[in-house]
């Protein structure tokens, strides 16, 4: 594998990665334009799901015709999963298909939201982790469940910043900023980013990365997006390693109160 | 003669088989799938020694765009 390390490395289960920066390769109108976008956004681990095979018509090209396996790691989920159990088959399907035993951990509770049952989200962690599985499971921004994930022996934990797909942003800063307190283990903000500023608020926030999908692969332009993702994440962390100034009610002068010409 | 429940399809297969001569039968290309048996992961090389049976439930599965 070919990864480009800076001094600022993303380290997973013991992996280092140069990018923050995780992206999905759903929902793209072309593999051509997943391809260019995914080259663009600087990420080198990239989510894929596990569906059938289509008996019918094997006509169609394949996506991992269009991810250069040795420039991405692939990381499958197991969405569409709603039970524990499925969730385990999934992911020991992707990981038999060949490529790593890291899987994206999705138990979702409920049709509308996508939000995850976290019941049984903990209770699939523990099993696959027990298998030799990586796990990065998708879960919310509860504390309480942050920390029975880690207990379990995830190696990383990717609270919601909003539901998938909505593009609302960090809809609860405090409880993300509660977990990157309590957590050892990375915690990547996975969910609901729309748009720069918002992958660039979870950076400051002291996120260690982002994960999108449908932001980067709906937005008007995607492979421009695809660049303010990148440069995002890299400047909302480069900012949360710089250190803000604090919040104040009232002004302090920036240019100074003496020798004012009058 | 036997049938099968393949990614939810129901198939016919002539005589007896092993998962391998199944996926050459419907043309499948072998690499970056997997295999599930009535719900147990088949690894790939075990594929040219698992046999079929009647009524048995097939996944194969590849993997697809998603976030």
């Amino acid at each position: 594998m070919t990864y480009e390390i800076t001094d600022d490395p993303l380290i997973l289960a013991g992996r280092r990665f140069g990018s923050r920066l995780i992206v999905g390769t759903g929902k793209y109108a072309t593999f051509d334009l997943m391809r260019k976008a995914l080259a663009l956004s600087g990420a080198e681990i990239v989510t894929v799901a596990v569906r059938r095979v289509n008996l019918s018509d094997q006509s169609g090209s394949s996506l991992l015709d269009y991810i250069d396996t040795g420039r991405f790691m692939i990381l499958p989920n197991t969405a569409g999963c709603y039970t524990a159990e499925d969730a385990i088959r999934v992911a020991n399907l992707g990981r038999e298909a060949g490529l790593s035993d890291w899987v994206k951990l999705e138990v979702i509770g409920d049709e509308k939201t996508l939000f995850p049952d976290t019941e049984a989200l903990v209770a699939a962690t523990k099993a696959l982790v027990k298998d030799g599985f990586v796990v990065l499971p998708y879960t919310n921004d509860d504390p309480i469940v942050a920390r029975k994930l880690q207990d379990a022996g995830a190696a990383a934990v990717m609270p919601l910043g909003a539901p998938i797909g909505s593009g609302m942003g960090i809809q609860n800063p405090a409880n993300i900023r509660i977990i990157l307190e309590t957590m050892t283990v990375p915690v990547i903000v996975d969910a609901g980013v729309g748009t720069a500023s918002d992958a660039a608020i979870a950076m400051e926030l002291g996120c260690d990365g982002v994960l999108m999908n449908t932001g980067i692969a709906c937005a008007r332009d995607p492979l421009a997006m695809a660049v303010a993702m990148k440069l995002a994440v890299r400047s909302g962390r480069l900012a949360f390693k710089a250190g803000r100034i604090p919040r104040k009610l009232y002004a302090t002068a920036s240019s100074p109160v003496q020798g004012v010409p009058k | 003669m036997m049938t099968l429940l393949i990614n939810g399809e129901t198939r016919s297969l002539l005589r007896a088989a092993h998962i391998a001569e199944l996926i050459r039968f419907l043309g499948i290309k072998p690499d970056r799938i997997a295999i599930e048996l009535n719900r147990r992961v088949v690894k790939k090389t075990e594929w040219g020694t698992t046999r079929l049976q009647d009524g048995d439930r097939i996944e194969i599965v590849q993997f697809v765009g998603g976030g």
